[in-house]
Parts: structure tokens; sequence; C-alpha cells
């Protein structure tokens, strides 16, 4: 007889707000204290003390405009944010400081989440949405020096960016980016040569998010239908759909693999988050706590896999923290 | 008392009727002491024996089996010397059944352990008994005296796997239960289930206290060695019962259960996928949202009419009258649309109060937007292809709305609830004309109070009349066309039930439009069309009529009635004089009564009222 699914761990409360965007930042060693960065409707971006649960601090940069991400370049002193005000915010956050140290403008009006990758020590790469509507932009940071602009060939019709995901096989190798399109459509693009290596149509609406597991070259996309495409990479670096999963309810807003690659989550607009094993796509628990959409979910980086967290964020304002499979 | 062989003839009846006797009065002892071993011997081995005792017991008259049963009970040494001597009676008769199955086992509790196993082992020995076994499915928990109920049975086949599933169900709730003693007698019971069921598998085994009660079961498991029996059937063993009195079949299964029910958590049985081996949650509650209703009115209008996605239409038709309502300005954008869209809808699934939502959704409409929509309707009215209901249907939104439009609106919701409970359907003499004759009856009552004590009644507020600059469009159009036929729909002829509805429309329209601007207009109108229609042969139209003139005379200020309608209104009163003599029909005389009466209230009126 299965057990009922568990509950929280633990509530954050305090956002006053719809929460987009969640990103941990727990690699650190003590007394480095975990931490959990949360972006917010209402353009904060709160800072949360995992031991204590409560905001340590709360960043305005954003002007008051919707901050629909949040990523870490290195650890937790160097915050990127992405906001509804067409920026993109790097702050400094070593020693109680809370100053944007740089930001770009994006002149894109979408919520389309940027994507990092560190290539070198020091150096990462950024994809964004750019001004015009189908375009990709990749920027070195923190040098801010475009890489490459990408740009679907005429006629494709693949609508706007969607959701980026910028990868490489192995340190060191060509970075490549996963794209998911308004059209349904998932591309991937060749950095250096600023070129489609091949698309596959996975959805028949908009692609919502993806993830992509690079170790076995397999990725996972979700929209606002019931179906969640699993698809793979084949040698010729053809993109081909290696598996369907079909969901009670409509509406997927984030999908994260977890680091260790064994679970995923889903986070739905039927205000539920699903957990699934990432092997076989099986179902393994639906986590219902939330009352209105789940926006973003996040894996924690915990070096003890013991402490490893889920944290899921709602527009009921509150972010959910759980400890799911953290055995194995 | 003793029986030879030679009294085979005699009536055995007669023998039954003083056995029964000798119980009842508290012999039991004594008789059966003796007539119980000799019946066991003579029985052991002669059918006729057998059968002689069965009729024996059979024939003690109702009142004493009772006694008679249980005396037996209490004295057969095994459950199958009770099934010698009884047979089987508890099936043929219904006091016997009641006294084995409810009072032995239910309701009395001064058994020994003994007893109780003769009668189990009694009742699941022969096939026709064993599913009233069943049916004593005892799910009490509370009675100590079960807990120490052990029975055991000497049956042998797994007669049903339900006996099996009622009795592990015992097994749960006695594990649920909170009495450590109870959840021990579960667990020991459970342990020896599983060990019968899965014969080489891996044993259960609960963690609890040995005690006396616990030893006191298991002792109950070892196999006692068979005890003479009827041929057809195989060994005994003994086993364990459950608190559901329900005796455990184990054994030399012949048919074992399918499944064997896993009742502990210990045993896991989750299937282990080879390579991953996280085990899921359990998902059971992830169901499907409700649809949501739409939130637009043109979306609202888009789902009626196209969509084939009936959980969303429902969804819809359950929340359009209060979307009009909140939204009056998008409403009026597509108010005629609607209006349209609602008059020939059709009920798409089973919704319970389809039409009451269709028509509260439909006078939304039309009291949000009157003008348009009341031309729309009242010109549908007399279009051709419609039916019948729904011409009726046009009608009754007209009336309602024009209800809700003529109340102040500062009396809120509690007065539209009033006002619109009414929800007029379809049997004439229905509600409409008893709400028509309430409004004319508070009017009468009103106009005699006022004069006689001042205003009695609680001042409302008073609010602009809404109907006021709409009654017009309300009334006219409905009353201009009656006399022209069309193929499909004709007033005058077959079509009485409508034109009985639409008069009494009109009479509704009249009455609510006293303080309008239009209302004398009307009245003459009105008159007009009452003196036409006057000799019509229903007596639902006739009561129309009749209603509509007391409308008149109530709406229309006196001074407009002596001014404008005195030849109308002379000859509407020598016609109700001949109604109230003539008219077969009670209501009408009635009705005709009354406005004559009105009438002369008027004239009183007029004639003291010098001006």
């Amino acid at each position: 007889m299965a057990l009922p699914p568990p509950d929280p761990q633990f509530i954050l409360r305090g956002t006053s707000a719809a929460v987009h965007t969640l990103h941990f930042s727990c690699g650190g060693q003590e007394p480095d204290v975990p931490i959990l960065f949360s972006g917010s409707e209402n353009g904060l971006i709160h800072v949360w003390n995992l031991k204590t649960h409560r905001v340590d601090t709360a960043l305005d940069g954003h002007g008051r405009k919707s901050v629909y991400c949040v990523e870490t370049l290195g650890g937790k002193d160097r915050l990127l944010s992405q906001g509804r005000d067409q920026r993109i915010c790097l702050w400094d956050l070593a020693e109680g400081r809370t100053s944007v140290a740089d930001s770009v403008f994006t002149e894109n009006v979408g919520f389309c989440r940027c994507s990092l990758l560190k290539v070198a020590q020091g150096r990462w790469l950024m994809a964004m949405a750019s001004k015009a509507l189908e375009e990709v932009q990749v920027l070195e940071l923190p040098s801010k020096t475009s890489v490459c602009t990408l740009k679907p060939e005429v006629g494709a019709k693949l609508g706007m960016p969607m959701c980026l995901k910028l990868w490489q096989l192995s340190c060191g190798s060509q970075p490549l980016l996963l794209a998911g399109y308004e059209d349904g459509s998932v591309v991937l693009w060749n950095l250096s040569m600023a070129k489609a290596l091949s698309q596959l149509v996975c959805h028949q609406e908009p692609v919502m998010s993806l993830d992509f597991d690079s170790e076995k070259t397999k990725g996972i996309s979700g929209s606002s239908e019931k179906v969640l495409s699993i698809w793979s990479l084949n040698e010729q670096q053809n993109l081909q759909v290696y598996k369907t999963h079909t969901l009670v309810n409509a509406g997927v807003a984030d999908i994260a693999i977890r680091p260790d690659k064994k679970i995923l989550a889903t986070a739905g607009w039927d205000h539920r988050i699903r957990i699934f094993g990432w092997k076989k796509l099986k179902p393994l628990a639906v986590l219902d706590y939330h009352t209105a959409t789940v926006q973003c979910v996040s894996f924690s980086d915990h070096k003890n896999p013991g402490k490893r967290l889920l944290a899921a964020g709602s527009k009921d304002h509150r972010i959910s923290i759980w400890s799911i499979y953290s055995q194995t | 008392l003793c029986f030879t062989p030679a009294g085979l003839d005699c009536s055995i009846s007669s023998v039954s009727h003083v056995l029964g006797k000798v119980c009842i009065q508290g012999r039991q002892k004594e008789i059966l002491g003796v007539l119980v071993p000799r019946l066991t011997d003579l029985t052991r081995s002669d059918c006729i024996w057998q059968r002689m005792c069965w009729r024996l017991v059979e024939c003690v008259p109702e009142r004493w089996m009772e006694a008679v049963v249980l005396g037996f009970v209490q004295r057969a040494a095994g459950a199958d010397v009770l099934s010698r001597l009884l047979g089987n009676l508890v099936v043929k008769n219904k006091k016997a059944q009641f006294v084995v199955t409810q009072k032995l086992l239910l309701l009395q509790y001064g058994h020994t352990t003994a007893v109780l196993q003769n009668l189990l082992g009694y009742l699941a020995l022969h096939s026709l008994r064993r599913p009233l076994l069943i049916k004593v499915r005892l799910s009490n928990l509370v009675a100590s005296r079960w807990m120490f109920a052990s029975v055991t049975v000497p049956c042998t086949v797994w007669f049903v796997s339900e006996l099996l599933m009622s009795m592990l169900e015992g097994v749960k709730c006695h594990l649920d239960s909170n009495l450590p003693q109870i959840r021990c007698l579960g667990m020991v019971v459970a342990e020896s289930i599983s060990s019968k069921i899965n014969t080489d598998g891996p044993v259960l085994k609960f963690q609890y206290e040995e005690d006396d009660e616990t030893r006191e079961l298991k002792s109950l498991l070892v196999q006692t060695p068979p005890l003479s029996v009827v041929p057809t059937l195989p060994d005994d063993e003994r086993d364990e019962k459950a608190e559901a009195a329900l005796p455990v079949v184990l054994g030399s299964n012949k048919n074992s259960p399918a499944a064997a029910p896993a009742v502990p958590a210990e045993v896991s049985d989750t299937e282990l996928d080879s390579d991953d081996d996280l085990i899921p949650y359990d998902m059971s509650d992830d169901k499907e949202l409700k649809t949501k209703a739409p939130v637009y009115i043109r979306d609202c209008i888009e789902v009626l009419t196209g969509s084939e996605d009936v959980d969303k239409w429902e969804a819809t038709i359950k929340a359009l009258e209060s979307l009009v309502r909140k939204n009056p300005a998008a409403t009026r954008e597509v108010s005629v649309e609607l209006a349209k869209i609602l008059l020939h809808l059709e009920e798409k699934t089973c919704i319970e109060g389809f039409l009451e939502l269709r028509q509260r959704a439909q006078v939304a409409v039309l009291t949000t937007d009157p003008i348009p929509v009341a031309k729309y309707l009242t010109s549908q009215f007399y279009s051709l292809n419609y039916s019948l209901r729904q011409r009726m249907d046009i009608l009754d939104v007209l009336v309602l709305a024009a209800q809700e439009l003529s109340y102040p609106k500062s009396h809120g919701k509690t007065k539209h609830s009033g006002a619109q409970k009414p929800c007029i359907h379809l049997l004439p003499g229905s509600d409409s004309s008893k709400d028509w004759r309430k409004i004319v009856d508070e009017r009468i009552k009103s106009k005699t109070r006022r004069f006689a004590t001042g205003r009695s009644q609680v001042k409302l507020d008073s609010s602009p009349n809404e109907f006021n600059s709409v009654a017009g469009h309300f009334f006219f159009p409905l009353i201009q066309h009656f006399d022209r036929p069309l193929t499909t729909f004709d007033l005058l002829g077959e079509d009485h039930l409508v034109l009985g509805r639409l008069v009494h429309t009109l009479s509704i329209l009249m009455c609510l439009a006293i303080n309008t601007l239009a209302v004398t207009v009307m009245g003459k109108a009105l008159l007009e069309f009452v003196w036409a229609l006057r000799f019509h042969t229903d007596s639902y139209v006739r009561q129309g009529l009749l209603s509509c003139i007391s409308s008149v005379l109530l709406s229309v200020p006196k001074e407009h009635l002596l001014e404008d309608m005195t030849e109308e209104l002379l000859e509407a009163q020598s016609w109700l004089g001949d109604v109230v003599e003539k008219d077969p029909d009670g209501d009408c005389r009635r009705l005709a009564l009354q406005s004559l009466l009105l009438m002369e209230n008027l004239k009183k009126k007029l004639t003291a009222d010098p001006s």
C-alpha cells in the first residue's frame, strides 16, 4: 500500500506577492548559511536564510516590476536577476552589500528566462531573448560582450523564445543552446556558427519550460497542454522524441531535473508539484500543497545528499520546501 | 418420554408442542438433558431418526422456538451433533434463523465458548446454512465478551472468499482499535491466517505480549482429531476466529482465494523496479481540476454557441446570471445576441435546474438592457417557428423582468429573490395567476387601508421606477398582433393556452405599470382588448381578462379612469354583471364580482371627492 505523499518540510512566507523564480545556494562550507533566492511579482528578490527560515535581505532593483529569473554566478555573493523592467541585474552581495554592480538592458518585454553556463573560471555565457521577436542573444559575462545572435530562418515562424538552456557535453567542449519556442518546437543551436542544428516539434502549444540532462543527452519539455515531452539527442546532434507523458491537468510552468539526475519535478498550473523518476519517467509523487499555480521549482545544491531540498514557488505567495527521495 | 420406533407414524407435532411448552417453562435442562443425548445416539447413524428429530424441532411453535433451539445448542456435544439434530432448521424456519443468527450470537452474551463453537460450526457445516454464516457479520467492537469468543469450526473448504474478506476486515478493525487487547486479538488472528495462507512463504509476525488470552487463542489453533463426521465432508481442522465472529476456513484449500490480501504494512509488496529503486507515493488524489467558468460575457457567448466542452458549458450556464448582473456595460453591448442565444438554448447535459438557470439569465439580460431586448422578445413572440414553450418562456421572462424593474432597488437582494421566486412554469392557473392575484389583493388591501387608518405599511425608500420608461415597450408589442394568425401560431384559434398566458401577462404588466406615464394609454388599450375577447370559450382566458380589468382599475389613477375611459368602463361593468350571473366558471364569477366591487369603491370615492 503506497504511503501518502510527504508534507512540506517548511513553508516560507513573507513575499506578499506571487513567486516567479527560485534559486538555491547551499553548496558553501560551514559556517556558510544555506540560502534560497526568490524573485517575486512585486519586483523584490528575497534572500532566505534556510536555517532560520526567514528573510535575511530583500533586494529591490527592478523598479517594482516582476522578477522572473534569479541565478547565481559561482557562490551566493554574485547574483543575477532578470525583471520585467527589461533589465538583467548583476548584484554584489559579498560582505553584506546589496548593490547592483552591473546591468544589461535587454529591450525584451517577454517572460523568457535567461540561461547561464560557466565556461571558464570567472567567465559565463548568458543566453537571453533579445529585442527582435524571434531572436536569442548570447552574451559573455561579466564583460557583456555579445558572442552571437541566434536568428531563426525567415519563414520559420517559431514565435518568441519561451525558455532557454545552455549546456556543454563536458567541460571545455563546445557550448550549445536548447531553445523552446512559442510554436511548440525545441531547437538546438550551435553557438559558434550561430546555426540551428536540429528542430523538433514537441508540443502543439508554446513550450513553457525545458530542462536537459547533458550526461544522457536527454531532455524534457512542458507546455500549456497536458503532455510532457521527453526527447533525446542522437550522435548526429538530431533531436528526436523519446517518450511522452500525459498529465491529468494541463499546464506546466517549470521543470527541473535534480542534479543527481535521479528525479525531476514539474510545477503545474493545477497547483500541484509532480515528481517523476528521470530514468523512465515513472510517476513518483504528486505534492498538493499550494492553492494557486506553481510558477517555479528548484532543487538545492547541497553537498550532502541527505540534506537536499526541493523548493516550489507559487502564485499564492508561498514557497514550499520539501525533502523528498533524499536518501537515495 | 421415550420414543419407540413404532411411534414413527404418530404425530410428531404434538410431541413438539409438549417439548416446547416444557422448555419455555424453564424445564429445558431436565428434558433436554435426557432428550438430547438420546437423540444424539439415535441419530448417529439412523437417517430416519434424524429426520424425525428435525421434524420434532421444526414443529415447535414459534413462540417456544427460541427456548428449544437454545437448549439444543447448549446441550449438543459438538457442531456436527447439532447439525444432525437440527438439520437445516435455520434455513427453513425464520424464527429459528433469527434466534441462531441474531439473538444468540449478537444479543446474548452469556454463552460459553463451546456454545459458540457449536453454533458457528453448525452453520458452517452445510452448504445451505453457510450463507447465513456470512450474514452473521459482527462489527461490534464493544462487547468485551467477543474478545474471547474464539470459535473453532470444523470445516474444510474455502467456501467463500467473501468470508475471508470480511474476516480480514474484522482483523483490520481490530488492529485499528485503541484497546490493546483487541489489537492483540487481531494480531494473533492475522498471524494465524497468514501462516495458513502462505504455507511456505514468509510468516507474518507481530509484536505483542503473550498473555493468557493470546495463549488461549493459540491453543485453539491446535489441530484436533476429526470428529465423527457426516460422510460428505472431508477432514476437520480447527482454527481461530476473528472479531467478526466469522470462522476462518483454512486447511486443505480447495479453492484458495485468488488475492492474498496483505493486511499489514510490514510486508513490503511494492514493485521494485530493477533500475529505479524509488518507491512511488500514493497518488490516488491526483484528479482533474474542475473547469472554471469564463469570466467575460463574450466568452460565455462563445461557449454557449460553439463549444463542445460540456464541462465548460455547464459552468457557463451556472455562472451566466451573476456575470450578466456584474457586467451591465458589457452585457448591453451584446444583449440582443445573448437573449437570442438563451431563447434558443437547449439543454445539453443534465444540469439540475437548467430551466431556472436559463430563465434567470434571460431576466438578468432583459433587466440590464430592457428596451432592445424587450423589442426582440416581443417580436419573437409573434414570429414563425417557435414552440409554444418558447413563446410562454418569453412571456414569463417579460413578467419577471417587469417585476424586478418596478420594485424599488433599495430593497436589494431580498426583494429581488422574493420577486423572482414565482418561477413561472407551464401549467395554467399555477403560480402566475396566483402571483397576480397576490399583487391585486395587496393592492386592494393597500387601497382600503390608506383611507381608513393612514399608511400602516413600512415606508419604502423611494427610487426611480425603472419600469416606467420601458413599460410601454413590454406591453404594446404584445397586444398589437394578437389577431393576426400565423401559419404556426394562431392565438385566437387552437393556441388558447398561450392566449391565456398572454392575457395574464398583460394583466400583470398592467399592475406593475402603476405610477408610470404610460399607464393610462395602456389601460385604455387593455380594455379594448378585453372587450374584443370577452366571449372567449376558455375559462382560463376569461379569468385572465377579468384580472385585466381589475388591474386597470387598480393601476390607472382614478381621475384618468373617469376622464378617458368612461365608456369602456360602463361597457365593462355591464359585461361584469353578466359574468357574475351567468358564467359557468366559479373563479370567473368571483373575479367579476371583485372587479364590480372595485368599481363601486371607485364610484364612491369619486362621488365623495368632488375634485
